[in-house]
């Protein structure tokens, strides 16, 4: 199997598995406990805090953990909504479906949302944020980088128009963190997760600034400074900041490496297979590991299900519990049909993949295409 | 081990066939082993146990779940249970796994053909035109984006091919309280002889044994019988409900033979020929509808033999033989899907249509309703009823 879909999620790696472990067995204390096995568990859980925090450029004491990107957009917004009483939210039509649900939410219960259009390839700009800012609003949510497509917003300018009028920003650097540089500066929240990289699945962390006043999903124990009650996922949590450690040493060879990894892909596809679309934006605009293309004719579930009796992992549109049959809610807001909006198939590389593979790739991916461009031509010239 | 699927295995229940015409079943090949499978699963026994047996024989078994309709997370067809059985049972067998979207061919040829039906005052059957449009037409066309020349499905019934493979007869199940015959007349002849149903040779009870011996989780789950997009029962309010403010459904009065006003109604979609029940009538003899006027709205109904026709006509026929049969020709048909089967002489029969006499006459037939002729126990075609042919009794239906 090669695994193209890291931006579903990726391999654990072994150092954080090494880390892991002895919290999976003896070190099973709480690390609320005052007795010696808990106060492991506290330290082992602080440390980790400060490399997820040295990863973000925050203060460990800004770093609340959770149980993944969904919990951390969750809290963020709604904790963000609820606490300051009213106001407008401004986001954008692309964002993950738990912003947009959490968004949906606190419509249904009468909060006005903004939504800033992107461009054909994904891209907000900073200046149509800031059109929505000269009336007062409660928050602004914006995603660093895009999970189907890979558009990397500029965070930087709108974080500096959010900061000209104190609005807050709330930032889901969920497919952003390990792959780009990123920094909190300007930004007020942001949420990451462990398993996209090289962590553990179930955990994750949500940035809040300090000085900001959150309204709790969760409340029980004051676990997480308030923020998150329960008993902290300490084996979790470990493995998280193991792969924050990894990541911020090797973020700029990752970059690189990925990038020639990717154009590589992409020239081979465009040579082997004809009509083939790219639907990711390129260069420093992109995640350097994300290449969502379509090839025309060719249904994204079925080069999926194709690619995978082949032996090649990739996605189309995002993950989802039926596994089937939604049209890209992101390739719909770049302008696509709702019919080219299933065309579109995310090959997402990472840390395991080599270029021997991503020839394997493209010979396997242009065969599969060629296979039901067949197939189509012969339905529709209705032979059998 | 006797392989139950093998027809040169099955007994046949027709040995005695008082018919004109009798067919031998080829000797038959299915599709050479090794090749490539896709099977529907639906996370049902039947679609299960399909699947284990083509992998126990040899196949490349691929296994694809049909989302239909709805969110997939409703109850009923489609639902994510349904889905996670069938994920369950392919895992079982390790085979790979599939959910892929039909709910835009099965909305344009199943969904909205069923509420326009019951609008004009016929009773449509939808898992006809499921099987016909999309359980096999455009499945078959996504098994080959997958590279698979063959399909597979969990229906009672038999294909029978020649070995060169370039024809292909469908047949009976071997199980005839189980058989879905009626149901599949319409699968084009091209794609029947891509198709491979493994349990046509089987019984339910075997099919539950196998599922046993196999230890597939859905072992014992129990039958889903009703239409899947509309809750057993409740047809007409789904029709009312999906025709919504485009179309509203068609009102008017409920008369007797003799054209005498004996109420009113405020939907001719809540009506089928044959029916009793519901009718908000009190007579002293039980009362059936025996013709749905879809111009005036009106509903006639009469006495139980008023139902009962000499023949019928059917029209947009599909042929599972070399073309039209002759006139004159003694097969059976079956009228509805729990219909015993009765014979007939066929009248005139073309591409665009059948008629069909039966000496013994045929009780409430049903426009919209499938009509599926049988020589003996093969399937040689069938139509769509468009209409009953002058009734047996006195009365002049009111389509006559």
């Amino acid at each position: 199997m090669i695994y193209c879909d890291h931006n579903a999620t990726t391999p654990i790696r072994p150092e954080v598995l090494e880390a892991m472990l002895p919290f999976l067995r003896n070190e099973y204390g709480n690390a609320s406990s005052v007795h010696r096995l808990g106060s492991r568990a506290r330290c082992a859980v602080e440390e980790a805090r400060a490399h997820v925090a040295a990863l973000l450029g925050a203060r460990p004491s800004e770093i609340v953990f959770t149980s993944g990107g969904t919990e951390s957009n969750n809290l963020a917004i709604q904790g963000m909504a609820r606490a300051s009483g009213g106001g407008a939210i401004v986001t954008t039509p692309i964002e993950h479906a738990s912003v947009r649900e959490a968004v949906g939410r606190l419509q249904e219960e009468g909060t006005v949302v903004h939504e800033v259009p992107v461009n054909d390839l994904g891209q907000v700009t900073a200046a149509a944020v800031a059109a929505r800012l000269s009336e007062p609003c409660a928050l602004v949510s914006v995603g660093w980088a895009n999970n189907e497509i890979g558009t990397v917003q500029p965070i930087g300018d709108i974080a500096a128009f959010c900061g000209r009028c104190a609005t807050p920003l709330h930032v889901d650097a969920v497919q952003a963190v390990g792959k780009i540089p990123i920094h909190v500066r300007g930004v007020d929240l942001l949420s990451i997760s462990a398993h996209k990289l090289g962590g553990p699945k179930g955990v994750g962390a949500l940035f809040v600034r300090s000085g900001i006043e959150l309204r709790p999903l969760l409340v029980g124990g004051g676990q997480e400074r308030g923020h998150r009650a329960g008993t902290e996922n300490v084996a979790g949590i470990v493995g998280m900041g193991a792969a924050c450690r990894l990541a911020a040493a090797e973020i700029g060879a990752y970059g690189e490496a990925c990038l020639a990894l990717r154009e590589a892909l992409w020239e081979g596809l465009r040579g082997a297979a004809p009509d083939v679309c790219r639907n990711s934006p390129v260069d420093a605009e992109c995640l350097p590991n994300t290449l969502n293309v379509s090839f025309s004719g060719v249904r994204g579930e079925a080069l999926v299900a194709a690619l995978d009796l082949d032996g090649v992992a990739v996605s189309s549109g995002s993950a989802c519990a039926a596994g089937a049959g939604e049209p890209s809610h992101v390739l719909m807001a770049l302008g696509h049909t709702a019919d080219a909006a299933r065309d579109g198939v995310r090959f997402s590389l990472g840390r395991t993949s080599t270029m021997a593979e991503i020839e394997h790739v493209v010979s396997i991916t242009a065969a599969a295409v060629r296979r039901i461009r067949a197939a189509r031509r012969r339905m529709l010239n209705g032979e059998c | 081990m006797v392989n139950l699927k093998d027809p040169r295995h099955q007994a046949s229940d027709s040995e005695h066939s008082p018919f004109t015409i009798h067919y031998s079943p080829f000797d038959t090949l299915t599709a050479p082993r090794g090749e490539r499978v896709v099977v529907g699963m639906s996370g049902g026994v039947d679609s299960s146990v399909a699947a284990a047996l083509l992998v126990e024989d040899g196949y490349e078994v691929i296994g694809v779940s049909m989302r239909l309709w709805g969110d997939a997370s409703g109850s009923g067809c489609c639902s994510l249970d349904d889905f996670l059985d069938a994920r369950r049972v392919a895992a079982q067998l390790g085979i790979p796994f599939y959910v892929m979207d039909f709910r835009d061919v099965f909305t344009r040829n199943v969904v909205q053909p069923f509420v326009a039906e019951y609008l004009a005052g016929r009773t449509p059957n939808p898992c006809v035109h499921c099987n016909q449009f999309v359980k096999f037409a455009s499945f078959s066309d996504r098994a080959r984006e997958l590279g698979a020349q063959w399909v597979a499905t969990g229906h009672y019934a038999r294909v029978i091919r020649d070995p060169q493979c370039a024809s292909a007869q469908l047949w009976a199940a071997v199980d005839a309280a189980k058989d879905q015959s009626y149901f599949l007349f319409a699968i084009e002849p091209e794609v029947l002889a891509r198709t491979l149903f493994p349990l046509g040779g089987l019984t339910k009870t075997a099919v539950r044994e196998h599922a046993r011996r196999l230890s597939l989780p859905v072992a014992e789950k129990p039958e889903s019988q009703e239409i899947c997009f509309a809750p057993k029962g409740e047809y007409a309010d789904f029709v009312a409900r999906y025709a919504g403010n485009t179309v509203q459904p068609l009102a008017g009065a409920i008369v007797d033979d003799a054209g005498q006003m004996l109420g009113t109604h405020d939907g001719i979609h809540q009506f089928t020929i044959g029916q009793r029940r519901g009718l908000g009538l009190s007579a002293p003899q039980p009362l059936y509808v025996t013709a749905i006027d879809a111009q005036t709205g009106t509903v006639r109904v009469g006495a139980r033999a008023a139902t009962l026709a000499q023949g019928l006509r059917a029209t947009r026929p599909n042929w599972l033989t070399d073309g039209p049969l002759p006139v004159g020709t003694r097969l059976r048909i079956k009228i509805r899907s729990r219909f015993a089967a009765t014979p007939v002489t066929l009248g005139a029969a073309t591409e665009d249509g059948f008629e069909v006499w039966a000496s013994a006459g045929l009780p409430a037939v049903t426009p919209g309703q499938a009509a599926v002729l049988y020589a003996d126990d093969r399937v040689v075609g069938g139509g769509w009823i468009e209409r009953a042919l002058p009734v047996a009794g006195a009365i002049t239906p009111a389509h006559g």
